[in-house]
């Protein structure tokens, strides 16, 4: 008989060795599959004709229009989230009122709303046919097909991003200080500034943050409003597909690879925050 | 089994007032003015931007869609074309589900329990698909599994065709699904008490007999509710399926991509009234979610 192995004298709520092998084996090759060969792909894509003709595609005065509007976009649509989801946590998380749990739900709505149709309501409400239409033709103002209705797409679909971090975090620290700041004479804004904005502040950036990576790389929600006018109503995912769909892979795959370093630094500080301040992670998927 | 924990603020106002509260004095409807300031503001800011971005554009749909005659109504909703969308739509986000059920346990439980060379990579790869552009995962997905693909390669001569048809859209479907499983389930896992378990294990259960019968059953609400959200987001996605599906009419064509079609045709009530009857999916879907929460609630 071999001597009694370490496994033998495991903990009874630790798996054999063998098991954690096989789940550890099985998890590393669907992640493999699933997540990582498609990022290795973009970058081996991108790069296979070398490095020059992947900087060339992306300092086109093209892509140079789609990574502009994609900055803007993200400047207007991210800030606005970012004082409603103040406004909205404000509201809810430090007063009593009938029909909350219904005001949080709607809140939430957009994430339920497939981005499709999330264009779609903004053509039927702003687009020729629609509510708006004759109206803002007389007054020469385009915000289907335009810049204006890409930023409210964008906002549309990244609506609760940033008021679902802060909703639960700010009704976790109650209102006992809020209280004390009013009680002894501070104004609303003034305990704001000083009271609640330090305690939330990790959760909003963990907020923007998410945000500002959904706000850049929207795509179904974006390609109904935008009418893919290059150079104008462009957005960067969206130059990848007219690249993508022209045969033009290593010039579409170096956009995308853009992209991907976008989403690798906003996973890198994401984890990062969750280390620094592990309060931050509420859970529960997006 | 309520009664065994602290009562919290959020606990007792979330059950239902008993019904002889109806009967006493009426409670006013704003019970206590809070002392901190600011609430008729920021509810009100909160209330008017909600309504102009959110619900009075929603409501374009049904108003735009019930322009169309019952019968109009029907053709455009269900004629054969939309049915099949819709049959292609559900079955791959339902397939898709069901797999990022299987492995999403077994990549929470590995996360959570076990330790490894690379797990905080691993941990923050998970999110991936929250943070990269549906767009990106889509032309690389398609890459990756057509039939000279990296994936797909080694596919072909097994017989198996993964991209631009229905398995296509699963593939993309699994990815955009997979960190809505791992992070619902990854609190409620972290939180399992080892007691029980060791209870069990200390009653004779053997590791197998203390997973399915203690482990699982304690997961199951969280399991659901991340299934119920990863069905839903598969739903209505887009971005990363055009690419990967084939988009063939009947075969491999989605319901967002068919109200694409219809709006480039100018035909704003059909699109109108494929985008109502996802958007009645949705609310379903946000109905059985929260009714997942609030059962699942009862057993915390």
């Amino acid at each position: 008989m071999a001597a009694p192995t370490k496994a033998q004298f495991r903990h009874p709520t630790d798996d054999p060795a063998w098991a954690k092998a096989v789940v550890i084996g099985l998890v590393l090759a669907f992640l493999g599959l699933v997540l990582i060969l498609p990022l290795a792909a973009v970058f081996a894509e991108a790069l296979r004709k070398g490095l020059a003709p992947a900087i060339e595609a992306i300092s086109t005065p093209d892509a140079w229009a789609a990574i502009k509007l994609t900055l803007i976009t993200a400047g207007i649509a991210v800030p606005f989230n970012a004082v409603f989801g103040l406004c909205a946590a404000w509201a809810i998380a430090k007063h009593e009122f009938p029909g909350k749990p219904l005001l949080i739900t709607l809140i939430d709505l957009p994430f339920s709303v497939s981005p499709v149709v999330a264009g779609l309501i903004y053509v039927l409400v702003f687009g020729l046919q629609g509510w708006f239409g004759d109206r803002l033709v007389d007054h020469d103002v385009k915000i289907i097909f335009a810049v204006p209705g890409i930023v409210l797409a964008t906002i549309f679909v990244t609506f609760p991003f940033i008021a679902r971090e802060l909703i639960p975090l700010m009704q976790e620290q109650g209102v006992s200080e809020e209280e004390a700041a009013v009680s002894m004479g501070a104004s609303g804004l003034y305990t704001f500034w000083r009271v609640t904005a330090p305690n939330v502040r990790w959760g909003l950036l963990y907020g923007v943050l998410l945000c500002n990576a959904r706000a850049m790389g929207e795509f179904g929600a974006v390609s109904v409003v935008s009418g893919h006018i290059r150079g104008l109503t462009n957005t960067m995912p969206l130059h990848v597909e007219i690249l993508y769909n022209e045969y033009d892979f290593v010039a579409a795959f170096a956009v995308a690879a853009l992209l991907c370093l976008l989403a690798i630094v906003t996973l890198v500080l994401k984890s990062l925050l969750e280390i620094a301040q592990p309060d931050v992670k509420r859970g529960g998927g997006h | 089994m309520l009664d065994d924990h602290p009562m919290t603020a959020e606990t007792i106002s979330a059950r239902p007032r008993p019904s002889s509260a109806n009967r006493g004095p009426r409670r006013p409807l704003f019970r206590r003015r809070s002392a901190i300031p600011g609430f008729g503001l920021t509810l009100g800011v909160t209330l008017t931007i909600l309504s102009l971005i959110v619900l009075i554009p929603l409501s374009a749909v049904a108003i735009k869609a019930s322009a169309l005659s019952p019968g109009e109504f029907v053709a455009a909703a269900f004629s054969e074309r939309a049915l099949a969308a819709y049959r292609l739509t559900f079955g791959a986000a339902f397939v898709a589900a069901v797999i990022n059920g299987v492995f999403g346990v077994l990549t929470t439980w590995a996360l959570v329990r076990y330790e490894f060379p690379g797990k905080a990579v691993v941990n923050a790869l998970v999110d991936l698909p929250f943070a990269l552009p549906t767009a990106v995962a889509g032309i690389a997905l398609a890459t990756l599994y057509a039939p000279n693909g990296w994936v797909g390669q080694y596919l072909t001569p097994l017989g198996i065709k993964a991209a631009y048809n229905p398995i296509g859209v699963t593939i993309a479907l699994i990815f955009i699904g997979l960190p809505f499983v791992v992070r619902t389930l990854e609190p409620v896992m972290r939180d399992l008490s080892a007691d029980v378990e060791e209870a069990a294990a200390s009653l004779g259960a053997d590791r197998v007999a203390t997973i399915a019968r203690i482990i699982l059953p304690a997961l199951g609400p969280a399991w659901l509710t991340g299934f119920a959200l990863a069905f839903a987001r598969g739903v209505g996605e887009y971005g990363s399926v055009i690419f990967i599906a084939g988009n063939m009419p009947y075969k491999s064509e989605i319901a967002p991509l068919l109200i694409i079609i219809q709006l480039e045709q100018f035909e704003y009530a059909n699109a109108a009234a494929i985008a109502l009857v996802m958007l009645g999916v949705s609310f379903l879907m946000l109905l059985v979610i929260n009714a997942i929460q609030a059962w699942s609630r009862r057993f915390v």
